[in-house]
């Protein structure tokens, strides 16, 4: 019960984009469209897996026993910047279309904070293997699940017919903060 | 050991380490594209403008490659380019039509009045800006020569009445001078077309005469006489279908203002070069 309360808390309770305010850069700029929103969470999950375990690795074979801590940052971009690199050379080949529609914002997955900040809570809470790799999974469907809801919203919103100042980004960062209020309800669930 | 040095190592060895697994996976992923695609960007300009509708040089040749794009779509590379492109592609050169630019403006400072003076930066676009500029016509030139400045290949220059003038031998058709202009009196067209309506101006007749001596007054003369229907006049503005025009200069005879030119040597257009 125990994988399934902290898979729980990481896509709901913790959301990563709505209750820690992580990753909201791809948050605002790929949640045009439910299709894009979907390959971009899928992507960001697929990272954080991999870089859950490759950071966990990192952390307690090289990091701990040479007491390294300081260069956890710069170990952990290291590895998240690979993972990324990889996921676009899989994605270019299998899906030229997803690629090209996600653009600018699939290598910016490299700098995207929640898998970076992802990566250091796993260290902070000192999870074990199967547990990071429970986490990161989670919390890549958080993000997913956040950048959906979102998509799902504003592409409604197309015919909507929104008051002038409100139009554009006013609008996305409103509904944003009305998720994130949403998201609030959760707490205390697990 | 210090722990600089354990640093430096263990950092090193995961880069190393990780960059050989990247590698390893760009060999196993690799994308098989068009070798003709690099061939072909290869002997384009390089420039990146954008005069052929397309992102860059790169995704003009991807297009090429597909068959999307026609041969002779880069206009600054002209007809060598198109050649080496068919040559590449294995097709048939498609024929090149330059284009160049025209000025479609007469009224300088003997023929235009001005209605101010205009004292600011020498810049059309400001000038324009400026509650429309220091010209009696708000359509015509406004003789800053933001265009010239504007063009990178030597082709444009300022002649003493106040218009840009072009050296069709030196224009590459790049739209520089077309995007410069405030007015939007610059257009690119066919270099075999030599009769060009040279007014802007969507003033009436009565307005435009008053503020200019060769802008158009849409009397509709050059309509009527056209054998091909190539000249039709809305808004108070006649315009020429350049597609339908065979140069055959009936229009230039009848216009009274003098506003359609004939640039001389410029012949029939008999057989359309290929588009």
């Amino acid at each position: 019960m125990n994988f399934f309360f902290l898979f729980l808390s990481a896509i709901l309770v913790n959301n990563f984009v709505l209750v820690q305010f992580l990753g909201i850069c791809p948050f605002i700029g790929v949640s045009k469209q439910i299709e894009t929103s979907i390959g971009m969470g899928l992507a960001t999950t697929f990272v954080m897996v991999v870089a859950s375990a490759a950071t966990w690795l990192v952390q307690h074979f090289i990091l701990e026993p040479f007491n390294l801590p300081f260069l956890q940052n710069v170990a952990f971009i290291l590895v998240i910047a690979s993972m990324v690199q990889l996921v676009e050379m899989f994605l270019r080949k299998t899906s030229p279309n997803l690629y090209n529609a996600m653009g600018i914002y699939l290598p910016l997955i490299t700098t995207n904070c929640a898998i970076l900040g992802m990566a250091l809570i796993l260290v902070l809470r000192s999870y074990a293997f199967g547990e990071s790799l429970v986490y990161g999974l989670g919390a890549g469907l958080g993000f997913t699940l956040a950048l959906v809801l979102m998509a799902g919203i504003r592409e409604e919103l197309k015919f909507a017919d929104i008051p002038k100042p409100f139009q554009g980004a006013g609008i996305a960062f409103i509904l944003a903060g009305l998720l994130s209020l949403a998201f609030s309800g959760f707490a205390g669930l697990v | 050991m210090s722990n600089t040095l354990v640093s430096m190592i263990s950092m090193g060895v995961l880069g190393i380490g990780l960059s050989i697994a990247l590698v390893i996976a760009s060999k196993k992923f690799a994308v098989e594209s068009d070798p003709r695609v690099d061939d072909l960007e290869g002997v384009l300009p390089g420039a990146n403008c954008g005069a052929c509708g397309y992102a860059g040089c790169r995704s003009f040749a991807e297009a090429l490659a597909t068959g999307e794009a026609p041969t002779n779509g880069c206009p600054v590379g002209g007809a060598s380019v198109a050649e080496l492109v068919a040559k590449i592609l294995g097709v048939s050169n498609s024929g090149f039509s330059r284009n160049v630019a025209q000025v479609l403006c007469k009224g300088g400072c003997a023929e235009a009045s001005q209605r101010a003076d205009y004292d600011g930066p020498q810049d059309c676009r400001i000038a324009h800006m400026t509650q429309g500029g220091d010209k009696g016509c708000t359509y015509g030139c406004l003789g800053c020569g933001t265009c010239v400045a504007a063009c990178n290949f030597d082709a444009m220059a300022m002649n003493e009445n106040g218009l840009p003038m072009i050296f069709e031998d030196n224009c590459t058709a790049c739209g520089a001078c077309v995007a410069a202009c405030p007015r939007d009196i610059i257009i690119l067209t066919g270099e075999e077309y030599g009769v060009h309506i040279r007014c802007r101006s969507h003033a009436s007749g009565r307005e435009a005469r008053q503020v200019c001596i060769v802008g158009c007054i849409a009397c509709r003369r050059c309509e009527k006489v056209c054998p091909t229907g190539a000249i039709t006049v809305e808004n108070n503005l006649a315009e020429i279908n350049y597609d339908k025009c065979i140069v055959c200069r009936k229009c230039v005879e009848v216009c009274p203002v003098n506003t359609i030119e004939w640039q001389e040597g410029k012949g029939p257009v008999r057989q359309k070069v290929g588009a």
